[in-house]
């Protein structure tokens, strides 16, 4: 990489209110010619670290030089794009760019050329009067980009532009800002890029790990991967049930890290050699990821055995289907946001619903909920038409969203409370439920705590404490754990896990890959139709051979999927 | 508060960008043109404070001609609604029940003690609980009174040889109708809701939205961003006042009397204060939600209730008096209604216009003090 644009040393931020430092003793450098990535869960201090560098916050401590300058006096060569994008809703596109145009002193004579290279660069080209209120969010991420670009920057903050958009938008603007390091035209620009996906880190030429505040590693991401190498391996060819299998491996030691990938298990070990000699199952290297090497900073993942599960009552196995939906469709106007989905989850197993932003998903998922009427179709929970016995199927689940399910301002005690009221709990089962969940879930230190200043992983395991605390039968999980650390996400899956195995059934919906692999049945949501079902290793077969891929992740079948489902509709509709 | 040059191409993008987003916010429009014509009809028509026929009480203790002469003045006069007893007893329960606004005594030796060449004076009993309809009631109690004095004595081919000669009229405003002088006043409520009310909102809404942090990265500074969000809403309370000038005189022929200048002067002068404190409002809450309730607590009742529009100022307790100094609307309310009903007294004018001044650059130092080019708190 070329030369320094912005040097940060020793930086300290600390926020009122808040014991630990929001960053503690940060240090980077952002060269030109590349992508340097800026990594880690949410709540790390990403977005606190990109603020001082645009100038927008003061650091407590530390020396910062941006552009050779104080964060804060070189702007009009700074490009910065919050994670809102920073768009004007009520202004066009077009008058978007000329407000960024104008604030960033671009010439006249330049901009036309500029307006139409970044149109054509974006694909906006034909939006270019649409109110940017009414693109979609993946646009509105690439108008945010084009605005933050137009004045061919030095140094380009980019603040999580991957959050909350599907794969798809990702890969693309992933693919636009690797293509602009490279342009001639951007030649001598710095890119920092923040994610909270550590498979985005994976592809990033340098890399600053951050967690809780601190730097866990900066380098090369290859390095961090190469530390784990011949140390992860998968496990196929057992007898067992694969999430037995893991909560046994888990357990024992010499493991830091364990994952289903579809029917295999994945590990990472502390020595190559430490399940040399087992049987029961075929051993086979596996491609070592970031995550790995970061887990193992982390001090590894928890142990297999959940104590929620061991504490939770057994479900019935031969109680029917858990939940079914058939031909569930839902129109708003003359808009169908869910057309005649159909499926069937049983006790004891994981269905994840798939689907970009926008898709149908969360339109099923209400439905499924009964917060939403279908306008054809019928849907059970529990054996609960939730038509006829709405109630009795609400009671009989418990919902769990990562975002908006806990009352921020109310003390952790009070959020269990409340929860154990909503479900109807009576006032012994309540206290009984209560003195459960804060055991299992280690949250007796914290009870006087509001919710909304407790950590995340805190949050993340507050929220499920809520929505077990009945016991019920049936789980929905929308969105589980985006953002959270890879360390938070093992321990919210080895409870899920737990509790398949004791009968429960999960709905999950997600548009994190990795969540996807724990399910048993997959069904992936596009332009509100069912484009596939199957097991997760069906889906990654079936895209292997769409796309003649070489071991697709699930993130690479979800995206061959949705293009083979885009590719189909425009020859129907070139046929038409 | 970032120094530097003030470059006019920024500042023209911005106030162009504030002007796309009030003309593509329909609440806006209703708020600036709408409201305006809905509050200036209210007012004009439906409520009225006019205290023409007035319920009083007419006590008659006397049976001489002169006596029975009075009564019938007042039964006669076209602003009061007569209810005649005996005694004061009865009326005196009347007026507890609210029923009368005020009783007229016309002693036991009204006539008797004329032809004595001695008159004892009548008795004029007000609601004082209502000051203004007290005031007016005993004016014109008065008024009715000497009237029929002075007719009396011109029949008898002599001047009455009353104890005090006074005439009174009212002036500006003689057939005292209600609507001139609240149509001015609906005027400055008008100003005030878009002055500060709609202003309130212009910041906070950047915050919420998360554009303040994309604009506060780039080279605009803090001042271009106050400025660019002063002049389209002075632009559009001017456009504002201008319509409701034109309904006020056209529609409702409230008379101007001042002259145009006058009228802009005050204007200008009272949106200073009135848009100094929306915006500063907003920039200190950064929410919209806080900041339009501060906006209607601070900014809209005040100016209702405190500035003389409906409530007399002189009738107030002490201590909400002296409140009243910090209220805009106290000094523009009485200027406007000069302007409006007077002429172009400067020396109403002028002190109102510099106080008014006086306040909006205290707004405006606030807020430039509290719009700091930081997220830090």
């Amino acid at each position: 990489m070329g030369d320094a644009v912005a040097i940060a040393t020793g930086v300290v931020k600390r926020f009122a209110g808040l014991a630990a430092p929001a960053l503690d003793g940060v240090s980077m450098t952002i060269c030109t010619g590349g992508v340097t990535g800026l990594v880690g869960p949410d709540g790390a201090g990403k977005t606190t670290l990109i603020r001082i560098l645009a100038g927008l916050m003061a650091a407590d401590e530390g020396d910062i030089a941006v552009l050779g300058q104080a964060p804060g006096e070189e702007l009009a060569d700074l490009g910065y794009m919050p994670q809102r994008f920073g768009l004007y809703e009520d202004l066009s596109v077009e008058q978007n760019l000329t407000l960024y145009a104008d604030m960033r002193e671009l010439p006249d004579d330049e901009r036309e050329a500029t307006f139409a290279r970044l149109l054509n660069f974006t694909d906006l080209a034909r939006f270019r009067d649409r109110m940017a209120g009414n693109l979609s969010g993946g646009m509105k991420q690439k108008l945010g980009l084009a605005c933050a670009l137009v004045k061919r920057p030095r140094l380009l903050l980019l603040d999580e532009p991957g959050v909350g958009v599907d794969p798809i938008s990702r890969r693309e603007l992933w693919a636009m800002v690797q293509e602009l390091t490279a342009d001639a035209h951007y030649g001598g620009m710095g890119v920092l890029w923040s994610t909270a996906y550590l498979d985005e880190a994976e592809k990033c030429d340098r890399v600053y790990l951050l967690n809780e505040g601190k730097l866990l590693f900066e380098g090369d991401p290859a390095e961090l991967t190469g530390s784990v190498a011949d140390r992860v391996v998968r496990l196929t060819g057992f007898a067992q049930r694969r999430r037995r299998l893991l909560t046994e491996m888990l357990d024992r030691e010499g493991v830091i890290d364990g994952t289903i990938q579809g029917r295999s298990v994945r590990l990472l070990l502390d020595r190559e050699d430490r399940l040399a000699g087992d049987s029961g199952f075929q051993l086979a290297p596996a491609t070592p990821r970031f995550e790995d090497g970061f887990i193992e900073r982390l001090g590894g993942g928890p142990k297999g055995t959940s104590r929620l599960a061991e504490a939770y009552r057994e479900v019935p196995a031969d109680s029917g289907k858990a939940i079914v939906a058939r031909g569930l469709t839902k129109t708003f106007g003359d808009f169908t946001a869910a057309s005649d989905v159909s499926f069937e989850v049983p006790y004891g197993t994981i269905f994840g619903l798939l689907g970009p932003n926008g898709a149908g998903k969360s339109t099923t998922f209400k439905m499924l909920c009964g917060l939403l009427t279908p306008s054809h179709g019928e849907c059970a929970v529990a054996g609960h038409d939730l038509r006829t016995s709405g109630g009795k199927a609400r009671a009989a689940l418990g919902y769990m969203a990562q975002k908006f399910s806990l009352y921020g301002d109310l003390s952790v005690a009070q959020n269990l409370d409340f929860f154990a009221g909503a479900y109807g709990l009576t006032r012994g089962g309540a206290r009984d439920a209560i003195a459960r969940v804060t055991e299992v879930f280690e949250l007796g230190d914290v009870l006087k705590v509001n919710a909304g200043t407790l950590p995340l992983g805190f949050k993340q395991r507050l929220a499920l404490a809520a929505a077990v605390m009945h016991e019920p039968p049936v789980l929905f999980l929308d969105e589980p754990t985006s953002g959270v650390d890879p360390v938070t996400r093992r321990e919210f899956w080895t409870h899920i896990n737990g509790l398949v195995e004791k009968g429960v059934a999960v709905l999950v919906t997600t548009h994190f890959m990795e969540e996807a692999e724990y399910c048993d049945q997959i069904t992936l949501i596009y332009r509100s139709q069912q484009i596939a079902s199957g097991t997760p290793d069906d889906l990654k077969q079936q895209a292997a051979d769409m796309a003649a891929l070489d071991d697709p992740t699930m993130e690479d079948t979800f995206i061959a999927m949705i293009e083979a489902s885009d590719a189909q509709r425009e020859a129907g509709e070139a046929a038409a | 508060m970032s120094a530097g040059q003030i470059d006019p191409r920024r500042l023209r993008a911005m106030v162009v960008k504030e002007g796309v987003q009030i003309l593509r916010d329909p609440s806006t429009i209703l708020i600036a043109l709408a409201l305006p014509v809905l509050l200036l009809f209210l007012f004009g028509y439906a409520i009225n404070l006019d205290n023409a026929r007035t319920h009083i009480g007419l006590a008659v203790q006397d049976d001489s001609a002169a006596a029975q002469s009075l009564a019938l003045a007042y039964q006669h006069s076209p602003y009061f609604a007569v209810t005649t007893a005996r005694t004061v007893a009865p009326l005196r329960a009347r007026m507890i029940a609210g029923e009368i606004r005020g009783i007229v005594v016309i002693p036991q030796d009204f006539g008797s003690g004329a032809a004595r060449g001695h008159r004892p004076p009548i008795q004029i009993i007000a609601d004082g609980s209502q000051p203004n309809a007290a005031n007016f009631t005993t004016a014109y109690a008065r008024g009715v009174a000497q009237t029929w004095a002075a007719q009396e004595a011109e029949a008898a081919g002599l001047r009455a040889p009353l104890p005090t000669d006074m005439s009174l009229r009212f002036w500006y405003n003689p057939s005292l109708a209600s609507r001139n002088f609240l149509v001015p006043g609906a005027i400055a409520i008008v100003m005030t809701m878009i002055g500060t009310l709609l202003t309130s909102l212009v910041i906070a809404r950047e915050w919420e939205r998360g554009t303040m942090e994309a604009m506060m990265a780039t080279p605009m500074r803090m001042s271009e961003f106050l400025i660019s969000k002063i002049v389209p809403y002075f632009l559009l309370a001017l456009a504002s006042m201008a319509m409701c000038t034109l309904l006020a005189t056209l529609v409702f022929g409230v008379p101007l009397r001042g002259s145009l200048p006058a009228l802009l002067l005050l204007t200008v002068a009272y949106l200073m204060p009135a848009l100094g404190q929306g915006l500063f409002i907003s920039a200190a809450t950064k929410n919209q939600f806080v900041a339009s309730q501060i906006a209607l607590l601070s900014g809209f009742l005040p100016t209702f209730l405190l500035s003389g529009f409906l409530f007399e100022i002189a009738s107030m307790p002490k201590w909400i008096q002296a409140i009243t100094y910090i209220v805009p609307a106290r000094y523009f309310i009485p200027a406007l209604q000069t302007v409006f009903l007077a002429g172009d007294i400067w020396a109403v004018i002028l002190p109102a216009v510099a106080c008014l001044l006086g306040f909006g650059a205290i707004f405006f130092l606030l807020c430039f003090r509290s719009t700091r080019r930081s997220l830090d708190k």
